[in-house]
């Protein structure tokens, strides 16, 4: 066995128990923490396929962001987790039947399928292997992909102000700042001039 | 970096989709565990792309991938925050209280 091999089933070895445990764990907090986990070891796997740029992406956007997402928002609802597990056992058995049903499915198409030899050599877009992987990646990215590039850019910012629309919300008891307000305020409507008598005083 | 068949992408690939679709029957009541669950079969789709551009020595593969990264981060961000609008209104989670639209 080379190590290179070992180190592929040492990674898959982590990264599939802790998948089970992402979806089996009775505490969402843990599911979060082997969710990151699995992405570590998916990040694993992409380094010995070749695809270190993809793989340091993987940790930095899914570890760094979206699963500080994901904890963020379980620490901050205040649900009763136990609760929702009651009627577990009563899914297992239909979700176990269409899971081995999708697996067979996967398993006999990827069995039964057979790559032609002469495919790997007359791929459109060879990798360069005396470039780097960012680079090469960085090289069709911004020519021949450019348009899916700015698409995905598009996709981010619809994404980042639904988010905010989303979960802005105003209170409408708290004072605030009204720049227009502050501006279009006018000596007239501001000050009162009055002339009091004297011995009077002010109503 | 030749040494890994795609066979062997492709089977860890299959087990981490599985493992996503039955984690959405499982938790059946519990959004936040679903999400999680559609990022695990994101990423056995990234597996799937990554192995094959690495088998093909073809780098359209990483591309693809690198687009379903950021797909599913925005998925991500947005289901987080219909939950946490969702929450603010019926203060729980549950998928059986989404019938606000029932016609």
């Amino acid at each position: 066995m080379t190590l290179t091999l070992f180190f592929f089933y040492l990674f898959s070895a982590v990264l599939i128990p802790s998948a089970v445990m992402v979806v089996a764990s009775r505490n969402p907090v843990h599911s979060v923490l082997f969710l990151i986990l699995a992405f570590f070891n998916a990040a694993g796997l992409f380094l010995i396929a070749g695809a270190e740029f993809l793989a340091m992406v993987l940790v930095i956007v899914y570890v760094g962001a979206v699963a500080v997402l994901f904890l963020f928002v379980v620490m901050m609802l205040d649900i009763d987790f136990a609760k929702m597990r009651k009627g577990i056992l009563q899914y297992m058995p239909i979700g176990a039947f269409i899971g081995i049903i999708l697996f067979l499915e996967l398993v006999l198409v990827a069995g039964s399928w057979i790559m032609l030899p002469e495919i790997a050599s007359s791929s459109a877009m060879p990798i360069d292997n005396s470039i780097s992987n960012t680079k090469a990646l960085g090289q069709v990215l911004y020519t021949r992909y450019v348009f899916l590039f700015q698409g995905a850019g598009i996709i981010l910012l619809i994404a980042m102000i639904g988010a905010i629309v989303l979960t802005l919300h105003h209170k409408p008891n708290v004072k605030r700042q009204d720049i227009a307000d502050q501006v279009a305020r006018d000596p007239k409507k501001a000050v009162e001039v009055v002339k009091v008598k004297s011995g009077e005083g002010l109503q | 970096m030749m040494e890994i068949e795609i066979g062997h992408y492709l089977v860890v690939g299959a087990i981490l989709f599985t493992i996503g679709v039955f984690g959405i029957f499982l938790n059946r009541k519990n959004v936040i565990i679903i999400l999680m669950s559609i990022e695990l079969i994101l990423l056995a789709v990234n597996i799937n792309f990554v192995g094959f551009s690495a088998s093909l020595n073809d780098i359209a593969g990483q591309v693809f991938a690198l687009l379903i990264l950021t797909v599913a981060a925005a998925e991500a961000a947005i289901g987080l925050a219909i939950l946490v609008v969702f929450f603010r209104n019926r203060n729980s989670i549950s998928v059986d209280d989404v019938n606000v639209m029932k016609g």
